[in-house]
């Protein structure tokens, strides 16, 4: 009878938990639309900057003494990762993806001969990346989301960066996270955000219609200004579309564990169905056969 | 020209706070302030810590604190985009004068030339915040 007893327990545990998962995956559904909304909201300025951006690269860019957020340092010994990942786990293989992207991407510069550098936004990246790169480790964010994603985190990341950039700490940054595509994937990628790359449309050099822009104060002047924002922006766009993935992640990881403790459920209640009635069957042979003995 | 306007957008990282046609709007650039009419000539601007002015007709109808940022202009368009920005009619002269005070605070407590910077910063913040409540 202690089977059966097991078994009873066993279920209502696992009813138990498919409890948490379904509400933690409505939860999740909740904060994916909301963080979505706030990417959408954000876009607009990252939009506009890139704009400015592009037609000013293009005429100030070129010139002897440009920026080094630009045109680099010349050198580039020493790369420094920002590998942003969640706060928490139970999302699938979200964390994990980013940071084996981040982790590819650092053994082949180690093998190259550089040295690279971390810089961890989120517990959980942070947390897998302690084992290998402990030392390697400059600084770790944590509760990013805490109370809401702001643009007053990013400019935290992006003045420390500037800052051991100035101090000539690294060449080249890249900062890797997760592009929201949908709920169901969600793709780590790398981007480049020291040196700056122009992205593939910012070509617009002008106007519409062939017109130029006139600068106001100069344009190195707004260039230098517009730099080191653009590295805040870019870093908050990242959290942003990493918020989004995250919970999207989450919500995917979720479905499939409630979905998972549903069928659990099942096989065990027909387990527990099947050694109720062997029980009961067994029972009633042992009192047949013990009249029938008398 | 006189139905002719001015699209107005003011952009925070986080939303696009403002998108409105408007007369005119007065923007206070690195090199002092500018009004933008219909057909302006396109150019890209620093801002500094000020008040965008409003005008719809000859009037202001609304004032908004914006603290430093970039201006883009063209001939139909003028887009800010400012880290900061919040009414005039929102700033609480207390609270503001509260702040410079913490901020000179900071300043003289500051230990390196990092947090004097800082401070810099906010005293000149809340300075040009006490310049836009008059």
């Amino acid at each position: 009878m202690a089977n059966l007893n097991d078994l009873k327990l066993r279920i209502s545990s696992v009813k138990s938990t498919q409890k948490i998962t379904s509400a933690m995956k409505m939860v999740a559904a909740a904060k994916l639309r909301r963080a979505q909304e706030q990417a959408v909201a954000s876009r607009p300025y990252a939009e506009r900057m890139a704009r400015m951006l592009g037609s000013l690269a293009v005429s100030a860019g070129k010139q002897p003494g440009a920026s080094p957020l630009l045109a680099g340092t010349g050198k580039d010994d020493v790369h420094l990762l920002i590998v942003a990942a969640a706060d928490r786990g139970l999302c699938g293989g979200f964390n994990t993806n980013i940071v084996k992207e981040a982790r590819k991407k650092a053994y082949e510069l180690i093998k190259a001969g550089k040295t690279v550098k971390f810089y961890c936004i989120g517990r959980k990246s942070r947390d897998q990346l302690r084992r290998e790169f402990g030392s390697r480790i400059v600084d770790t964010i944590e509760d990013i989301a805490k109370p809401s994603l702001g643009f007053d985190k990013a400019t935290t990341v992006s003045d420390r960066v500037l800052g051991m950039f100035d101090a000539g700490e690294f060449d080249v940054c890249t900062i890797f996270y997760a592009k929201f595509k949908s709920v169901m994937l969600q793709v780590p990628s790398a981007q480049q955000l020291i040196p700056f790359e122009a992205e593939g449309d910012a070509d617009a050099s002008g106007l519409a219609d062939g017109s130029i822009y006139d600068y106001e104060p100069s344009d190195e002047k707004i260039l230098r200004d517009l730099l080191p924002r653009n590295i805040s922006i870019q870093i908050f766009k990242a959290m942003l579309e990493n918020a989004a993935s995250e919970h999207g992640a989450r919500m995917s990881a979720m479905d499939s564990a409630t979905r998972n403790a549903g069928e659990m459920i099942d096989s065990l209640s027909i387990k527990y169905n099947r050694t109720r009635q062997a029980n009961i069957t067994n029972e009633l042979i042992e009192i047949i056969s013990a009249k029938e003995a008398l | 020209m006189a139905n002719q306007q001015v699209e107005f957008e003011l952009v925070s990282p986080e939303k696009l706070l403002l998108s409105q046609n408007v007369d005119m709007v007065v923007v206070p650039g690195e090199d002092g302030d500018f009004g933008v009419l219909p057909r302006h000539a396109p150019m890209i601007s620093t801002v500094r810590p000020g008040v965008i002015a409003i005008y719809s007709g000859k009037e202001i109808s609304e004032r908004i604190f914006v603290a430093g940022g970039f201006a883009e202009v063209t001939t139909e368009r003028c887009t800010v985009l400012a880290e900061i920005a919040q009414p005039v009619s929102e700033l609480d002269k207390a609270t503001v004068q509260q702040q410079l005070q913490d901020a000179k605070e900071d300043f003289s407590d500051a230990q390196d030339d990092a947090g004097r910077d800082a401070a810099r910063k906010q005293i000149e913040l809340s300075e040009a915040r006490l310049t836009a409540i008059g």
